[in-house]
């Protein structure tokens, strides 16, 4: 891609892309320290979480500033104006993440000592991993301008939502099994939730990588 | 992706077809003397929208607008070829009376160019020359008329017999306009109208540009992309004497096809 | 972008930039001053110009007229056209003044009335026939010198009362003159400083003739040609008697110089001295300190004066170089004493045709020639100008064609006048016959010359208007000629009537071409047509300032303040169309 004839133009969409990928990053440790947080139980991780939630949002702030600056000196068009736009998607869907990571380490001061067994988290740490990974792969999409890359992504999407459903299950047998489990499963539930929310999210990353690229929302009927 | 554009430009082509096609160009060509300004342009003109050319300077979206009502013939060297028809009837025919045709096919100039002469003179003199009224009265209401579709009556109704030329920049476009619409033509030309305007006189005549699509066919010629997006509905950008794309505005102007529109209307190019 | 920077050129110092602009200033003031010297010189050799023919034309607008008694009795009142004006008047310059009584003195009184008179007087009572079988008093026109002398320009007699008592000794003929003081010994001094003055330009002339006369023994001592040798000699003798003559002059002259006190004989080289004794004037010949010897001019009533009843004129300007004599000076001021004489508007002049009198010289006649001359040149110019411009600029296709004609134009400007006088003569004279000297082909031969300026600035101002405007006019429909007539036209008519009116102006001041076509011809009548013969203002300039009589001189002046007004009024009418067609808007 040509560069445009003014330079602040370009230097004002490369800090947008760079402010993405910084609140990406900051999105995914954020996830992955939650999930240990909850299954470690350690409330000092937890806390840290929650606290870098604030710069997340900070980070979302200053990039929504940025490009209503933007969109008033540049007015940018088609392909410009697109990934102005999907950056402002990206964001919002980046923070988002980020509350949901917020919520799983709350939940971490709520367990406490009462650990569950360690074939209880797996199933959960799968899902965070897969979950991770899926991020990983749209910041890098996002990174790369690659729309193959968001299709596989999109495509990935069924992946975590089985993952939920079994993992589902498995805690509903536990809770049956044992009704002290019952609160630390419901925690557990609602974790595997928001790690599944932060799927959706994903999705809408590639979606909007896609839009930024090709001009369309029409992730899947392009086979 | 290519198979894609063919297929979206497809589309937008069925689109169009839908309306009807006031004017139509057919493998234009234009030149001035040995130089060639346009090669081979395609373009249907539909009736009753506007439509923008744009591309850079000396792309020759302008010669391609003056070869619509023949302004180009008060050019010695220039040269038109290939066939230009307004309501399938060849313009550039030698039984086509130009002052006809530029009767049908109206111009306003990138400069307000009002005549030295009193606003009304202005507005009454096209009626005039062309016959069109039988009386002084019908003279004055035709005035009357065109200055209200400019939306310029009710600033200047005291001053009708004023000079043209003490106008603010904006109202004398909006007068020209009006001398324009006096003459009842088909479709109005307009090259680049706004570029002398201050923008609140470019809000002005845009809002006119917009109303007047309900009964005319517009073609404007800009050099400002946004205008382009705020008052078309088919946009054609031009790149060296070619017609490089035609399509919707709203898909021009978020998602065009060609790399070379992209370029030009997100400030790449050059 | 940083590196552009640093890649600045080390320039000068503050200090030497800031000498620099300096200079630059110091040029721009010098340069100003320059502009503003060249200005201020050309205005005044403007005001000089103007101030010298406004000086000199003014005298020229007015004129003396003199009463005569003249008896009109026997004028049939039927037929006053048939009468003897020339003897009428010649009597009643005889009654006017008896004290010319003499043949000499009658025909110097003569002299002093125009030439004229007697036509004049008959147009007069042909014009107001009341006048037939009256002795009436008509106004004649003096004669031209008689004026000039009246307005101060020929001699400026100085008027004194001298402090003593006067005593002729008869009342005509030669007397003596005796005062009670020596009041003569001012002008005796003044005798002298003439010759004095004449004596030193004696002197000089006798040094170029002593070095002509050492060259001319030069070449005869040392020339080998015998020939040279032989001339030189002849001339030698000839110098040498030339030379022998001035100096018995010369010493003469140093003679009466150095004896102050001497008796002086006035001649006509010497100031005159006139006295105005009891009713006469004396014209002194010999004069002393005290007394004098005289002859009577006009007769005096009585013999003795005393002290501030008489006058004494001096006239510095010797009788010899001037053209009015003392006699008529005498004649004139007692005409002016007995109220006789009255200066006012000069109607002759704004009347009458052409005259080899300068008294009975007028302008009209070339007015009237000059006006017919113009409309036929306007009438033929300015169509023609425009449409060519029109056509050039607007219609005609731009190829070779069209250019070898531009540049034609733009040439036939520069043409020199006197070749389109040369065209007409050979083409509207000789080929078309027609008449010689009139308007009408006056009018075509400065048409011919005033054409291209027209076309020029009309092409000029037709360029200037906007080409949007054309385009306008074209955008809604009209046809090109309707653009142009309707739009392009008006827009450019200041700039061409600008153009036409300079066009004009020039034409008017055109001799040089009418010269050719005989438009010089001395016409007398005021033209009535275009056909008849006339002259213009400019060709009547050139005539009267040819003339030798120095009535003609003013009259040369008078006519140039009369072509500059029109001039002026020309470009005012400029002007004004100028203003009222760019009013408009």
């Amino acid at each position: 891609m040509s560069e445009h004839t003014v330079t602040a133009f370009d230097e004002d969409l490369n800090f947008v892309v760079a402010k993405i990928s910084e609140m990406g990053g900051n999105a995914e440790s954020m996830v992955a320290r939650s999930v240990k947080a909850l299954v470690t139980a350690d409330i000092g991780l937890g806390q840290s979480v929650v606290a870098d939630d604030k710069i997340l949002d900070a980070l979302q702030q200053e990039i929504d500033d940025h490009i209503l600056l933007l969109i008033a000196k540049r007015q940018p068009m088609a392909m410009d104006l697109r990934e102005v736009v999907g950056a402002l998607r990206m964001a919002s869907d980046l923070e988002r993440i980020g509350d949901l990571g917020k919520n799983i380490a709350r939940r971490a001061f709520q367990i406490e000592d009462n650990l569950p067994p360690k074939k209880l988290l797996r199933g959960l740490q799968h899902l965070t991993n897969v979950s991770l990974e899926q991020l990983k792969d749209a910041l890098d999409a996002y990174a790369a301008k690659d729309v193959v890359k968001a299709r596989e992504i999109w495509d990935r999407d069924d992946e975590i939502d089985s993952l939920y459903t079994s993992l589902f299950r498995e805690l509903l047998t536990y809770m049956m099994e044992d009704p002290r489990n019952i609160t630390y499963c419901t925690h557990l539930l609602f974790c595997a939730k928001n790690i599944e929310r932060i799927g959706d999210h994903v999705t809408n990353l590639a979606e909007t990588i896609h839009f930024m690229v090709v001009g369309s929302y029409d992730i899947a009927s392009e086979d | 992706m290519d198979a894609m554009n063919t297929k979206r430009q497809e589309d937008a082509v069925n689109k169009m077809v839908q309306n009807e096609i006031k004017m139509s160009g057919k493998d234009v060509c234009v030149s001035y003397g040995e130089k060639q300004a346009l090669f081979d342009v395609n373009l249907d003109i539909p009736a009753k929208q506007v439509t923008a050319l744009i591309g850079p300077s000396g792309c020759g979206k302008s010669t391609f607008l003056r070869c619509l009502n023949r302004m180009n013939d008060t050019i010695d060297i220039c040269k038109v070829s290939g066939d230009i028809r307004l309501d399938d009837q060849d313009i550039y025919d030698h039984d086509i009376d130009v002052v006809e045709l530029r009767a049908r096919v109206g111009m306003v100039f990138q400069k307000p160019n009002p005549f030295p002469k009193s606003i009304f003179e202005n507005v009454g003199y096209g009626p005039k020359i062309h016959g069109l009224v039988r009386s002084k009265s019908d003279l004055e209401e035709v005035v009357v008329k065109s200055l209200q579709r400019a939306g310029l009556f009710e600033e200047i109704k005291d001053r009708l017999h004023e000079p043209g030329t003490g106008l603010s920049g904006g109202q004398q476009q909006r007068l020209c306009i009006a001398r324009a619409i006096a003459v009842s033509p088909e479709v109005i030309l307009m090259d680049e109208p706004c570029s002398a305007l201050d923008p609140i006189a470019t809000a002005k005549v845009e809002e006119l540009i917009d109303e007047l699509r309900e009964n005319y066919t517009i073609v404007i010629v800009t050099h400002s992309m946004q205008q382009a997006a705020r008052v078309s509905q088919q946009t054609a950008m031009f790149h060296l004497g070619k017609l490089v794309e035609v399509d919707e505005t709203d898909t021009i102007f978020t998602n065009p096809s060609n790399q070379k529109t992209q370029d030009y209307i997100t400030g790449r190019y050059g | 972008m940083t590196d552009t920077t640093n890649t600045y050129v080390k320039t000068a110092s503050l200090e030497e930039r800031r000498s620099l602009q300096k200079k630059r200033y110091a040029s721009e003031r010098k340069f100003k001053y320059l502009g503003l010297g060249a200005i201020l010189v050309s205005l005044g050799f403007l005001v000089m110009l103007l101030m010298t023919i406004v000086g000199n034309g003014i005298p020229a607008f007015t004129y003396n007229y003199v009463k005569l008694p003249i008896d009109l009795t026997k004028v049939d009142p039927e037929k006053p056209e048939k009468a003897n004006y020339g003897k009428f008047v010649k009597s009643a310059i005889a009654d006017a003044i008896p004290y010319m009584s003499d043949r000499k003195g009658k025909r110097l009184a003569r002299g002093l009335v125009s030439g004229g008179a007697a036509i004049d007087v008959r147009n007069q009572v042909v014009g107001d026939v009341s006048m037939a079988g009256q002795n009436a008093d008509v106004e004649v026109p003096v004669s031209d010198f008689a004026d000039l002398y009246l307005k101060g320009l020929t001699a400026k007699p100085i008027l004194t009362k001298p402090d003593a008592a006067i005593k002729v000794s008869d009342v005509e003929g030669d007397v003596d003159v005796t005062l009670s003081a020596a009041v003569f010994d001012e002008f005796l001094a003044r005798v002298k400083e003439t010759i004095s003055s004449e004596a030193s330009r004696l002197n000089t002339r006798m040094a170029n003739l002593q070095l002509s006369l050492d060259n001319q023994r030069e070449i005869a001592a040392n020339s080998q040609d015998t020939l040279a040798v032989e001339s030189a000699k002849k001339s030698i003798t000839s110098l040498e008697a030339q030379l022998a003559g001035f100096k018995t002059k010369f010493d003469a002259l140093i003679v009466r110089r150095n004896n102050t006190a001497a008796r002086e004989v006035l001649d006509t080289s010497m100031p005159s001295l006139l006295l105005k004794v009891g009713g006469g004037v004396v014209k002194i010949t010999e004069v002393e300190g005290m007394s004098a010897k005289g002859e009577v001019i006009i007769p005096l009533e009585q013999k003795e004066a005393s002290a501030g009843e008489w006058q004494m004129q001096e006239i510095l300007e010797a009788e010899e170089n001037r053209k009015f004599s003392d006699k008529e000076v005498a004649v004139v001021d007692r005409l002016v004493a007995e109220g006789r004489i009255e200066n006012r508007l000069n109607t002759i002049f704004f009347k009458k045709g052409a005259s080899r009198e300068p008294e009975l010289a007028g302008i009209w006649g070339a007015v009237v020639g000059s006006f017919f001359t113009m409309i036929i040149t306007l009438a033929l110019s300015f169509p023609l100008g425009v449409a060519a411009a029109i056509y050039l600029e607007e219609f005609a296709p731009k190829n070779k064609f069209t250019s070898i004609i531009e540049v034609n134009i733009n040439n036939l400007a520069a043409v020199p006048s006197i070749v389109f006088g040369l065209l007409g003569l050979a083409v509207f004279l000789n080929f078309f016959e027609l008449p010689r000297s009139a308007p009408l082909v006056g009018g075509m031969v400065l048409a011919l010359m005033t054409l291209p300026t027209i076309i020029i600035a009309s092409r000029a101002a037709l360029k200037a208007v906007p080409p949007s405007i054309r385009e306008a006019a074209l955008g809604v429909g009209a046809s090109k000629i309707q653009a142009v007539f309707h739009h392009v036209l008006p827009l450019a008519m200041p700039g061409i009537l600008t153009g036409t009116i300079i066009g004009m102006a020039q034409a008017l001041g055109e001799t040089a071409p009418l010269l050719m076509i005989g438009m010089v011809a001395f016409v007398v009548d005021v033209p009535a047509g275009i056909f008849d013969p006339a002259t213009v203002l400019p060709v009547q300039i050139y005539m009267w300032a040819d003339f030798p009589e120095p009535g003609f001189q003013q009259k040369t002046a008078a006519a140039i303040m009369v072509l500059l007004g029109f001039l002026i009024l020309m470009n005012a009418i400029a002007v004004l169309l100028r203003k009222k067609f760019e009013r408009r808007w």
